[in-house]
Order: C-alpha cells, then sequence, then structure tokens
C-alpha cells in the first residue's frame, strides 16, 4: 500500500562533492510499508524553487532496523536541496511507487546486473534481493573513471563485480557494452543508468537473444499515474512510467 | 459545525472541495490517501469522444512555483470509461464530475450524450480552454462564439448540470463566460492553465515536446483569484474556482472573491492528501469566525 510519511533523516553519508547516500526512517516509529527491488519513492522538499516532489530510486532496505537508503545525484536544485539536508531533519517520502524488476527465475539462473552512474542504485537492494532467492547474481559497473563508481564495496559484498570505465582506470577500458563478461551467457540482463547506455545494453540483450529489463527515470510530477506527465511509448502505447513502470522488459518498448 | 454545502446549480455538493480534471487521475489513485467521500466531488481526467494518445514526451517541467504541461488529452474515449472505469468509481459517495473534450462540437455534444445516461453522473465539466491540443481545446474558448457554439450543442445533449471550463488566455475572461451563461451553461469554472514556455538553454531546445504548454500552480494563483472575482460579478451563474491552490487558506481565498466551490489541481501532486487539509482548514476557518453557513463568505469581496 503506498503511503505519504514523514520520515528522519538518520545518517546523510556525502560520498563526494556530487552523491550522497541518505538513510531514513519513518519519523512516528511505524513499519516501512513492503518495498520490492526496483520501486522507487518521491520526496518532497521544503527549499525555495523547487516544487514538486523528486523521484528517487530506493538503493537499499533495512527490514530490522527499518531504514531505506537512497543515493542522490546532484542533479539540479531539487536534488541540491536533498543532499544538503541535516540529519535529524524530517522530510515527506511517498512510498513504495512503481513496479519493480522481476524475482523470479529458473534455479540457478545467471543474472546480470549492469548499472552506470547513479543508475547502479536500485541494483543494491535488487542483487540482496536475488541473493536471498538463492541466486549469485553479477554485477557490471560503468563509470567515467575509478572514482565515479559508487557502493563498490557494498556490491562485492553480494557478488561477483565486473567493472568498465571510459578511462581505464579500473576494471576494462569503454563502455559497459564493450566488456567481456558479455561474451558469456545469462539468462537475464537488469539495467540502470543514462538513457543511451540502456539503450546500448538493450541492443546487446536482443542481438544475443538475453531477456532484460530496464528502469527508466523519464521526469515525473505526482509519482501516482494521474498527471500522465511520464510517459513512455510502448508497444500498448503511452503508458506512465511511475505505475507501469519504472521496469520495463524491452520487449515492451519501442527503443 | 457550520454548513460546507454548496450548490451548483442542481448539483448539491456537501462541502466546496473539488480536484481539478487532469490532476487526479479517475480518483482510485488517491485512495491511499484520502478518503473519496469526503470530497464535495472529484473532476476526472478530460474525456473525448475516441481515445487519445497524447503529445509525445518530455510532457512536464517544473517552473518557479509552479510547472508547465503538456498531456494532451491522453484518454481512452467516452466508450471504454464508461464500460471500465466508471463501473469501478461510480459507488464513492461524492459527486463523479467528468470533464469532457473535443475537437468537433458534435464530438463535445455526443461525449456529453453517452454521460447522460449514466445514473452515477450529475454533472460534467465541458473543457474550452484545453492549451495542449491542435484542434479544438482553446480554440472553441477563446472566442465568444466558439465558447457559445460548444456550449449550446453540449447544453442541447446533456440536461444535468453543465459546467464549462473557461480559458485564462483570453482579452476578456467575462465576455467568454456571459456568452457561456447565455447558452445555458449552468455554471463556469475558472482558469485553465496559462499558455507558458520554457527553454533548456544548455541544450537550446523547448522543454516540451510541444513547445508551449499548460502553466500551473501557485505561479498562476493570483491571476486566477482575480479573474474569477471579475466573472464572478459578470455573470449570475455559480463560479468554480481554481488555479494553484494549495492549502486552505487559498481555497478561501477564491470564495471570497466570489467562487461557490474550488478545485484542487497541481497541489495533489505534492501532497495527495492536500484535499482533506482543505476540508478541515474551512471547517476550522468558519468556527473560528464564527461562520454558521460557509455560503455567507461566497463573493463578499
Amino acid at each position: 500500500m503506498k503511503e505519504a510519511k514523514d520520515f528522519i533523516l538518520l545518517e546523510n553519508d556525502h560520498i563526494n562533492a556530487n552523491y550522497s547516500r541518505l538513510r531514513f526512517t519513518p519519523a512516528d516509529g511505524s513499519k516501512l510499508p513492503e518495498i520490492l527491488p526496483g520501486q522507487f519513492v518521491q520526496v518532497a522538499t521544503s527549499t525555495p524553487g523547487v516544487f514538486l516532489r523528486r523521484p528517487i530510486s530506493i538503493n537499499d532496505v533495512d527490514t530490522v532496523n527499518q531504514t531505506i537508503d537512497l543515493l542522490v545525484r546532484k542533479a539540479g536544485r531539487g536534488t541540491e536541496a536533498l543532499i544538503a539536508l541535516p540529519e535529524r531533519s524530517h522530510t515527506n517520502i511517498l512510498l513504495p511507487l512503481g513496479k519493480g524488476f522481476t524475482c523470479e527465475a529458473p534455479a540457478g539462473a545467471q543474472l546480470l546486473l549492469i548499472g552506470g552512474g547513479v543508475g547502479v542504485a536500485p541494483l543494491l537492494y535488487l542483487g540482496k534481493a536475488l541473493r536471498a532467492k538463492g541466486f549469485t547474481p553479477e554485477f557490471l559497473l560503468g563509470a567515467r573513471s575509478a572514482a565515479d563508481i559508487l557502493e563498490l564495496d557494498e556490491f562485492r559484498e553480494v557478488g561477483p563485480v565486473h567493472i568498465s570505465t571510459e578511462d581505464g582506470t579500473e576494471g576494462e577500458k569503454g563502455l559497459v557494452t564493450q566488456h567481456s563478461v558479455l561474451k558469456s551467457e545469462f539468462h537475464r540482463y537488469y539495467c540502470c543508468g543514462p538513457a543511451p547506455m540502456m539503450k546500448a545494453v538493450a541492443k546487446v540483450a536482443k542481438d544475443n537473444g538475453t531477456e532484460c529489463e530496464v528502469s527508466l527515470e523519464n521526469m515525473m510530477a505526482c509519482g501516482l499515474g494521474a498527471c500522465l506527465c511520464c510517459v513512455e511509448k510502448t508497444v500498448k502505447g503511452n503508458v506512465c512510467v511511475c505505475t507501469e513502470g519504472p521496469v520495463f522488459n524491452i520487449d515492451q518498448l519501442t527503443w | 459545525m457550520a454548513n460546507l454545502s454548496v450548490n451548483i446549480g442542481n448539483l448539491h455538493l456537501k462541502n466546496p472541495v473539488l480536484t481539478a480534471s487532469g490532476t487526479f487521475g479517475y480518483g482510485e489513485e488517491f485512495t491511499p490517501f484520502i478518503d473519496l467521500n469526503r470530497l464535495g466531488g472529484y473532476i476526472i481526467k478530460g474525456t473525448t469522444l475516441n481515445a487519445r494518445e497524447g503529445n509525445d514526451y518530455p510532457r512536464m517541467v517544473e517552473t518557479p512555483s509552479g510547472m508547465l504541461n503538456a498531456v494532451g488529452l491522453q484518454n481512452k474515449g467516452v466508450q471504454y470509461f464508461i464500460d471500465n472505469i466508471y463501473p469501478r468509481i461510480k459507488h464513492f459517495d461524492s459527486e463523479l464530475i467528468v470533464n469532457v473534450s473535443g475537437a468537433k462540437v458534435e464530438d463535445y455534444a455526443e461525449t456529453a450524450r453517452r454521460l447522460a445516461a449514466l445514473d452515477g453522473i450529475n454533472a460534467i465539466e465541458v473543457n474550452i480552454s484545453c492549451p495542449n491540443v491542435k484542434e479544438g481545446g482553446m480554440a472553441f474558448g477563446t472566442t465568444t462564439q466558439g465558447a457559445a457554439e460548444v456550449t449550446r450543442a453540449v447544453r442541447a445533449a446533456f440536461p444535468k448540470t453543465l459546467i464549462v471550463k473557461l480559458s485564462p488566455n483570453v482579452t476578456s475572461i467575462a465576455d467568454i463566460a456571459r456568452a457561456v451563461e447565455a447558452e445555458g451553461a449552468d455554471s463556469v469554472s475558472l482558469i485553465n492553465t496559462l499558455m507558458g514556455m520554457s527553454i533548456d538553454v544548455e541544450r537550446r531546445k523547448p522543454h516540451l515536446s510541444t513547445i508551449t504548454g499548460g502553466l500551473s500552480g501557485p505561479a498562476v494563483r493570483p491571476v486566477a483569484v482575480r479573474m474569477v472575482w471579475q466573472v464572478a460579478k459578470a455573470v449570475n451563474i455559480p463560479v468554480v474556482g481554481l488555479g494553484g491552490i494549495m492549502d486552505g487558506r487559498d481555497a478561501i481565498e477564491f470564495m471570497l472573491a466570489g467562487a461557490t466551490a474550488v478545485e484542487i489541481g497541481t497541489a495533489n501532486f505534492i501532497d495527495p492528501a492536500v484535499t482533506m487539509k482543505v476540508i478541515d482548514f474551512m471547517e476550522e476557518y468558519c468556527t473560528r469566525h464564527g461562520i454558521n453557513d460557509i455560503n455567507e463568505i461566497i463573493g463578499c469581496i
């Protein structure tokens, strides 16, 4: 069930000048609703010049301590305000929103989670969920440079990590779509990152016949399927990314 | 407790709070957050005779104290609504009002005729003010002749409460309101969005696929309050006020300017429970000001 509630910011971990990991817990001590990997939240800000909530994917969920983590990249005024939030401050969050990744697969299926930039965010929680189901997910993380790879230690705790950097400072030099791990067979790719990267991965998936899910981040206002602003063209026509996605199987898209 | 009920023509509302079309889906989207039965009414998204895919993405951009949208009346058509959506939402104890749009006068009339047959629908809001469609929409709402023509056709097809939603993108909104009143409209609602535009200066491209779009949110509120005040003085039918209402105080402002009821729009995107807070505020406001009946404050400016 979707809820709008006040959360307390427990930790604001400034990873670097442009990224922060925010850990929230419900302010009233209530339990978190069930959150599926790939779902997102809408975070309100009270900063002048910022009007709408900001959709942010869920980086991790801790059901023992009732916390959610959001990995935020400074992209504009809204996300800048989120990154600047002081610890202990209260923020209204709408959650959980959208449909997540498919976590079902045949036993022993090889699963590759491909992330670029801040797009790695939902893959950590997804990876943990897949592991809990008995899979050994592998990660392929792409970044401009070694310093831009986020949460590498956390990913390594979940499964094998392959890396592509454009400047070759870590892992293989080049784009994720050029990485040698893609020569191996996988049951499914899960991909989240900049649109050009997701489209390139989708092409690789189509070429080698691998199932592929991508997480879109179209601009949205409500996050509830009411405003019809975040639509993506699909084989079924325009659909709301906030309710029919953000995760789509690429065979539903017109890419 | 003060009486909050108001009448729009023959339509009785338990309180003056409605939701603005296009910001509230079909109501169901908001049931996790509010008790829909508490609303005076809910106006669902723009419905046309035939299905429409709407405009290309991107359709929205945030602007100072508001947003521009260019959705373009995406909907599955009136018959789909009647067959698939209406049965799911008709049970709410709140007036279900359908917003009707069209590219041709006959389309408006036919859509209204089909809705008139539904027992659970006592009112429609006719949209002659959508700035985001190439044909129809605002084209009808920017001339007195066009507005009158649509109203006349819909009036003949729809015997129940007829509200006509006006465009602010005109020189004299009072003239349009009078033209609509003369053709038998029971009420006018205003304002629809103000036509606007925003450019991404780094990419040197418009933010919206349609270049221009409709501005909503508190940025437009003073314009809307002024227009409601002007129209309320110009016509004898009840006025429904909207435009950037974010809380109960804003809603009262519209009523003081002359609105009998209000619509909450863009605010639903930021706080999906805002409508309940507006109703609560109205009750509290009346108590605090010793008002027995909220009708007392309508148009007292």
